[in-house]
């Protein structure tokens, strides 16, 4: 068995899973700051209450996947993307909390507080989170088996435009999960935000992939493209990628603009059309850097824990993670359907 | 000393680490406490239980999301600030680490949220059982993590890559149950339990004090006290079974911790020492001849610190008096306990006295004991991250003081602000008590149906109000 392959796709689905799970409570989260009044404000937060600590442990997976599976590549891109994480994580702590305090701070002035933590946070994690996978793209120098480059290597033209890209992502997710999850006027003020963020997600993910093509000759030679020609025989079996993706941003936009209307289709579609749209680029992603781990200084192989590490983990996982998709799927049908007025919780 | 990247790395490790653990001692202890409450409401029906319940649940909720938000910045200081630990160790400790989340955190967190917000919505016995997911999570995460941390300790079952430099595992029991960890697991769930006793304690007697007393008021401080009186001699008992293993492991700590000077066949106990110069201690108080009965299994010299050259033992002063804070605070929570007992048993412990005022900062004894133990244990390991085999000079991460100085000094004020708020919202709550609960909700918010607290304020606390699955 090829336990180091098994690994790598077990973490890219548990960063997969952190990004559609949690990256819908940071979009959620930043829609925030466009509530009229608490009461809005506690709805849309009340639709992500009950869940939002389970969406985060994938974050802990993956960062704690990597360390476990992949170790040499954890140990070098951590200290590569030392300030992002930092500040990633500072965002993570007040909008973690801040679930809480708001509902707990009395004088307004700490309520205003607590809110603009809870959508300050959540903006500037899901900038973070974008900043870091540009880093990621864009590789790390490395020296023997360490991190050799500078403090800012991270900060590029490129990773600015992820960071961008993935907090519009966010916003997209998030918007599509409220209008699941609310009605009336709260779902319309969604539709109107997911409409929006869509247009811009069309255009970010369309830039990030030709930037993608031009950061090493060994991606665009994967997907068969140069200057000078198209290689046909590589490009098409990807091409269904890239795509679905355009079908599938056509399809949710067609939804989201009928909601509310008598031709409304079922109200989950928008969100599971918008993971697709991600799992689209996703996947491209996935084909442009396979099998780089550290791009482009180390593949996955090279990465990996010994092969005793990854097969006990490999128990625990085919026994637990099953149990974890049922449970929390249990957890989700337990907390279905729209959130009212007054719902979530206070004291 | 230099501040240099490593020495900010340690600094900030420990100042991480010792918030974090913080939370966990109490959320560990809180969730079996409310484990119990909710269970004997099932079976007794008697509302006392429910009130207690749903009044420490609110606590639970804030003291578990700043330990979820503190653990978090924890998974990642192993790969920004010890990738070269990371690197090498990755192998062994990587499985335990994710053995922590697939079994424990994702039970906590997921059924947290049942527990928060589905009061109304599953029927009782399955909030129950989504109480006990989440109490078990808890102390498996503990299971896991300790592990891991005794292996750092007492490493065992593993062999080094004469290649690139890295451990991996020879035999997976042997990692998991090396030889400090029965001892350190023991110590640490008792010391989780103790902790929120002592809180429970001393809520309790704050309310007995502003005359606020209330059914559950009374039965929480017997609760507390009960669960002391039975706790605090098992934990001195685990204690000394650590000091044992730690003896035989580490004895270069254990010289250090007791303040032994010179290596000689019979120590006495060092009460209290002052500094002299760095080295060892002078104007000591000092129990003679002890050791045949504190250290009855060894055998031999008991090695002092001239046993060991300066840079290969640890750090004097700070492992000597952490000790002494640790025994010192369980040696007072072991003395209100008993005290507690008797004035159970000559029915005054309802009656406001000093006793009272005494356990009311006694609530923060358990917190300082799991610091300075910690600091006792971590900093007794101390020139080594990996006992013997990786020191913590070798383990740093290759980055820059500067970048380490900023992330301290972010760590520091987000910290301060968050964790102080934390803690006036979670002393706010657990000081207005069980009166406003039955109360009216508070004009600014409405009573919540999903909600915990939708069912405090529902219109009485009536014996037979329960629930309602609809
Ligand atoms: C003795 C117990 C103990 C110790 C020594 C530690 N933790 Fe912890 N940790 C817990 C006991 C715990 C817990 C009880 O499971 C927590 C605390 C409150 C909570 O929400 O879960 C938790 C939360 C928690 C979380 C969030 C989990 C979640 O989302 O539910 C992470 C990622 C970590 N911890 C990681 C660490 C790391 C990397 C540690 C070591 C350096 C560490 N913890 C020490
Ligand atoms: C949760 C309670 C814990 C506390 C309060 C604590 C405290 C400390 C302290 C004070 C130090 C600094 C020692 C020194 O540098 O002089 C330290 C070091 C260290 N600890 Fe812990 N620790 C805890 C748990 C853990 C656990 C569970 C692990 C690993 C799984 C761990 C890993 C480390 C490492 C890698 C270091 C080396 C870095 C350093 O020396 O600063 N600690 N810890
Ligand atoms: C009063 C008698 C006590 C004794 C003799 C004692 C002894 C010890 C010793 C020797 C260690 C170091 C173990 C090592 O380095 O391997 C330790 C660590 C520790 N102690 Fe205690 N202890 C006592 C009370 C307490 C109390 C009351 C608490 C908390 C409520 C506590 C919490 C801890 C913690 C959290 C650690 C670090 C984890 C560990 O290494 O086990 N201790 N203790």
């Amino acid at each position: 068995m090829d336990l180091p392959l098994i690994w790598a796709v077990l973490i890219a689905v548990a960063v997969m899973m952190y990004v559609v799970l949690d990256g819908m409570d940071l979009g959620v989260g930043m829609l925030s700051a466009f509530a009229e009044d608490d009461e809005e404000r506690n709805m849309m937060s009340a639709t992500i209450e009950p869940v939002w600590d389970g969406n985060e442990t994938w974050l802990i997976l993956g960062g704690g996947g990597l360390f476990a599976a992949f170790p040499l590549a954890y140990a070098v891109i951590m200290p590569a993307v030392y300030l992002p994480v930092l500040v990633m994580l500072a965002a993570l702590i007040f909008r973690g909390v801040a679930f809480e305090f708001r509902h707990k701070a009395v004088r307004p002035p700490t309520r205003r507080f607590w809110n603009g933590a809870f959508y300050g946070g959540s903006l500037v994690a899901a900038f973070s989170q974008g900043l870091i996978l540009g880093a990621f793209i864009t590789g790390f120098e490395t020296d023997g088996r360490n991190f050799a480059g500078g403090a800012f290597d991270w900060l590029s033209p490129f990773s600015l435009l992820t960071g961008v890209s993935v907090t519009i992502g966010y916003i997209l997710l998030g918007a599509c999960w409220l209008v699941l999850k609310t009605e009336g006027e709260l779902q319309t003020k969604a539709k109107r935000f997911g409409l929006m963020a869509l247009i811009a997600v069309s255009i970010c993910f369309a830039l990030v992939s030709l930037a993608t093509l031009s950061i090493d000759p060994r991606v665009t030679e994967r997907w068969g493209l140069s200057m000078t020609q198209f290689d046909f025989a590589k490009i098409l079996p990807l091409s269904p990628v890239p795509l679905a993706g355009l079908v599938l941003t056509f399809w949710l936009a067609r939804d989201l603009l009928r909601i509310g209307t008598p031709e409304s289709g079922p109200e989950w579609r928008p969100y599971l059309l918008a993971i697709g749209i991600f799992l689209s680029g996703y996947v491209g992603l996935a084909i442009s850097l396979f099998p780089w781990l550290v791009p482009f200084e180390f593949n996955l192989w090279q990465a990996a824990a010994r092969d005793n590490a990854l097969g006990l983990m490999l128990v625990g996982a085919a026994i637990m993670l099953p149990l974890i998709l049922l449970y929390t799927a249990y957890v989700y049908s337990l907390f279905w359907g729209k959130v009212k007025p007054g719902d979530g919780y206070h004291a | 000393m230099e501040f240099d990247a490593l020495l900010l790395s340690r600094i900030q490790f420990a100042f991480v680490v010792a918030f974090h653990i913080l939370f966990p001692a109490f959320t560990i202890g809180l969730a079996a406490f409310l484990a119990v409450c909710e269970g004997l409401w099932l079976k007794t029906g008697h509302d006392v239980f429910k009130r207690l319940y749903l009044h420490w649940v609110k606590i639970f909720a804030l003291a578990f999301a700043m330990g979820v938000v503190s653990g978090v910045v924890m998974s990642y200081q192993f790969g920004t600030n010890w990738s070269v630990f990371a690197d090498k160790t990755g192998s062994v400790m990587g499985p335990l680490l994710g053995y922590e989340v697939l079994t424990a955190f994702f039970l906590e967190a997921t059924f947290l949220g049942v527990m928060l917000f589905g009061w109304n919505r599953v029927g009782r016995t399955l909030h129950f059982v989504a109480t006990c997911a989440v109490a078990i999570g808890t102390s498996l995460s503990a299971f896991w993590i300790l592990a891991a941390n005794s292996w750092m300790q007492t490493p065992a079952g593993f062999a080094l890559d004469p290649e690139t430099g890295t451990f991996y595992a020879t035999d997976w029991i042997a990692v998991i149950f090396n030889p400090s960890f029965p001892s350190r697991y023991v110590h640490m769930m008792l010391a989780a339990f103790i902790t929120t006793a002592a809180v429970i304690l001393a809520a309790g007697a704050w309310q007995m004090l502003r005359g606020r007393s209330s059914q559950p008021t009374r039965w929480q401080t017997r609760m507390a006290v009960g669960t002391l009186a039975v706790l605090m001699p098992l934990q001195i008992w685990a204690g000394h079974w650590s000091g044992d293993v730690a003896h035989e492991h580490q004895p270069a700590k254990i010289a250090v911790l007791e303040g032994w000077c010179e290596s000689k066949d019979i120590q006495g106990t060092v009460l209290l020492a002052w500094p002299a110069d760095n080295e060892c201690g002078h104007d000591v108080i000092e129990i003679p001849n002890t050791s045949p009965i504190l250290f009855a299994n060894a055998h031999g010299e008991l090695k002092g610190m001239d046993a060991f050259a300066e840079d290969q033992r640890p750090p004097f002063w700070i492992v000597f008096w952490s000790f002494r804070f640790m025994v010192g605070a369980g040696l007072i929570l072991l003395g209100l306990a008993f005290w507690g007992v008797w004035k159970w048993w000559r029915g005054t412990i309802d009656t406001p006295g000093l006793f009272h005022w005494l356990a009311v900062p006694s609530g923060s004894l358990g917190f300082i004991a799991v610091l300075t133990g910690w600091i006792t244990a971590e900093v007794g390991r101390q020139p080594w991250t990996v006992y013997g085999h990786l020191t913590t000079a070798e383990s740093v991460a290759p980055v820059s003081t500067g970048q380490v100085a900023t992330s301290l000094l972010v760590f520091m004020v987000v910290y301060a602000i968050v964790f102080t708020a934390g803690a006036v919202y979670m002393a706010r709550i657990a000081t207005r008590g069980f009166e406003d609960d039955g109360a009216g909700p508070p004009a600014d918010s409405r009573r919540a149906p999903g909600s915990p607290l939708g069912s405090v304020d529902e219109p009485a606390q009536v014996p037979g109000d329960i629930v309602a699955a609809e």
